[in-house]
């Protein structure tokens, strides 16, 4: 009983974090015209990447051509400076409520040489889904199904349908 | 009247001075409600925490009635907000792999910035991975680029798809919300899991 009334007192109540994210996320549309996001910023900055490490490669590329004479900036991008804010607000958050701490979460029953191992895969795949799907949970998903888009309904339940359905396989990383 | 930056009220760059302010406040809410935990987050995979369900599906059942109304009292003009076009195949294939990703990593990539402002290592590590993701797409752009430009449907609404007006579908989608909250209180009774 005791955890639980800690963790009460440490989580917001989930309804009322949705409701507030809910408003952030009217607050993106009426103030800026567009949704939160987070994957679009990582392809910014591998695209500066790449422009700065191998500029003759991305010269020569037609991806990074076509998306350097789109975006002359890349980093000057909305989704960039909304990613720093997320780094900044969690961090805010967190050291609220005493989480910030150096540490690898993992089930008791793996190493956390394996949730290291699968963090990075996973990252990976979602990385590559989140440019294929337009946008990842937040970009696609959570901001499409607000403004009630076909494509987001379609991205979110391919989402959470797959990783429902493999979760059986995945069991020992969790449970 | 809304959207602001579009309508010309604010400057570019004030846009993305509000950008970041924007993403201080996402960040936090994300934060505060759990989401720097991968194994809260992948709890809703196994019912023994859903909070994943009910804050995702709160927000957007809040957004979505809150911008229609917006919309009805002249607050914002929809027509104007930018809203990602829809290419079927790619879509659903980039939500597949997306899902892999999550029951694997046990992150999003808004909610592994999250855990990584806090020190989680794994969500580092996720990010790490995400960058190589984006690259290995950036790469073999070649490759994918005529299934990731098939099967283009414009922006259409989930509404107009089924033919109902905005209001019905937004009801509709309260209704299955409040459903799902429901299930998801009572898989967190039925598989309870001490706090980690």
């Amino acid at each position: 009983m005791e955890d639980k009334e800690k963790r009460a007192r440490k989580y917001l109540n989930p309804y009322l974090g949705g409701i507030l994210l809910g408003i952030v996320l009217i607050a993106a549309n009426y103030i800026s015209g567009r949704g939160l996001g987070a994957s679009g910023a990582v392809k910014s900055v591998v695209v500066t990447g790449v422009n700065t490490i191998v500029p003759e490669h991305a010269e020569k590329t037609a991806f990074y051509k076509d998306y350097n004479e789109s975006h002359p900036k890349p980093m000057k991008s909305w989704l960039v400076f909304q990613v720093l804010g997320v780094l900044v607000g969690a961090f805010i958050s967190g050291s609220i409520a005493g989480r910030l701490k150096f540490k690898v979460e993992h089930s008791p029953k793996i190493t956390s040489k394996r949730r290291l191992i699968f963090a990075v895969l996973g990252g990976i795949f979602f990385g590559f889904g989140s440019q294929m799907g337009r946008g990842c949970t937040s970009g696609s998903a959570l901001s499409g199904m607000g403004v009630i888009s076909l494509g987001g309904f379609i991205t979110m339940a391919a989402i959470f349908g797959t990783a429902f359905a493999l979760a059986y396989f995945f069991r020992k990383n969790w449970i | 009247m809304g959207p602001l930056v579009v309508n010309g009220i604010i400057s570019a760059d004030t846009n993305l001075l509000m950008a970041f302010l924007i993403g201080i406040g996402f960040g936090f809410v994300l934060e505060g409600s759990g989401f720097s935990s991968s194994r809260k987050l992948a709890g809703v995979f196994y019912g023994y925490d859903t909070v994943v369900l009910k804050v995702f599906f709160t927000a957007a059942i809040t957004a979505m009635v809150g911008l229609l109304f917006m919309s009805l009292f002249g607050w914002i003009d929809l027509d104007l907000v930018y809203i990602n076009p829809t290419y079927l195949p790619s879509a659903i294939a980039g939500g597949v792999i997306m899902g892999v990703g999550f029951i694997m990593g046990g992150f999003c990539p808004g909610t592994s910035f999250c855990g990584l402002a806090i020190g989680k290592i794994d969500a580092m590590l996720f990010v790490a991975g995400l960058f190589v993701g984006v690259l290995i797409f950036t790469e073999g752009y070649p490759l994918w680029e005529e299934f990731y430009k098939s099967g283009f449907k414009g922006i259409p609404k989930l509404s107009e798809s089924l033919g109902l007006s905005d209001g019905l579908l937004a009801f509709g989608v309260i209704v299955v919300a409040l459903g799902m909250f429901y299930v998801g209180e009572w898989t967190e009774k039925r598989f309870p899991r001490k706090e980690y």
